[in-house]
């Protein structure tokens, strides 16, 4: 029986693989899917202590992050698509339109 | 869950969730992302959350990363050497997250054990009715907020990535 605190501390690490990969890359669609990374990993956080309390409530709300990555994803990469044709590229650094 | 598969998959998904940050290729960051997702869905299935897993694996693992995929190929993104940026960026990126992990691990490490922990799960705990019994009493407006949600996910997904037609104003009715 491995114990709660062993996925939490495995979901901290893969979050902050994700927030790595939003730092450290500028390639915005792998910036995209270290954010996808890191939704899992709390989901993970989440069905951990839904087991470990015994009751269903972290599993719905890992339903309901799905969903709301669903429409992140058709939204977000409607916005890549945009930017792409308008901008020729997929580089952070060179989307710089509103930068201060 | 017993400790050795749950270490075998926890390395396995920290393996491949690095892959998804230090591969040239988008489609092979997209693999790997994809192989880390399967993985955490295995895990699912491993805390008895078989529905949640199942979906898991089914639409984040299928729909979703086709989707990315091909956005990818639509762009026609070639591999590219990781990106130089600003060192300093780096360097208090990789602090921060050194700091992040630290924090959180040793946050976790401390947490009390949940009180229900040692308690007998139900028989049906995980199944879909289960979950769809919470969904259905305890988070009905939620759930058909997300409806809403998705709807203007689709609307906002077609306005945006509609070709204009030449002459019409970027953005405006073709």
């Amino acid at each position: 029986m491995v114990p709660p605190s062993y996925f939490m501390g495995l979901s901290a690490v893969l979050f902050c693989i994700g927030v790595l990969g939003v730092l450290l890359r500028r390639n915005i669609i792998i910036i995209f899917m270290s954010i996808e990374l890191m939704l899992n990993a709390v989901n993970l956080a989440f069905v951990a202590l839904s087991r470990a309390w015994g009751n269903v409530d972290g599993q719905a709300i890992v339903f309901f992050v799905m969903t709301v990555a669903a429409a992140e994803a058709a939204v977000g990469l409607g916005i890549i698509l945009m930017i792409f044709r308008n901008r020729e590229t997929v580089n952070a650094d060179e989307i710089n339109l509103m930068r201060w | 869950m017993p400790l050795l598969p749950f270490l075998f998959l926890a390395a396995l998904s920290i393996i491949f969730a690095a892959g998804v940050i230090l591969q040239r290729h988008p489609v092979h960051s997209l693999l790997s992302l994809v192989l880390t997702l399967v993985v955490i869905g295995i895990l699912f299935i491993g805390l008895d959350a078989t529905t949640v897993g199942f979906l898991q694996m089914i639409v984040y693992a299928g729909a979703i990363m086709v989707l990315f995929l091909f956005v990818i190929w639509l762009l026609n993104l070639q591999s590219q050497p990781i990106e130089g940026g600003h060192l300093a960026l780096k360097f208090v990126g990789a602090l921060g997250s050194a700091a992040l992990i630290a924090e959180l691990l040793v946050f976790v490490l401390h947490l009390p054990p949940p009180v229900g922990h040692s308690k007998p799960l139900a028989l049906d705990y995980g199944s879909i009715g289960k979950l769809a019994q919470g969904l259905f009493t305890d988070y009905l407006v939620a759930f058909e907020v997300t409806s809403i949600l998705l709807l203007v996910g689709v609307v906002g997904a077609v306005a945006l990535a509609r070709r204009t037609t030449a002459g019409s104003a970027p953005g405006g009715a073709p």
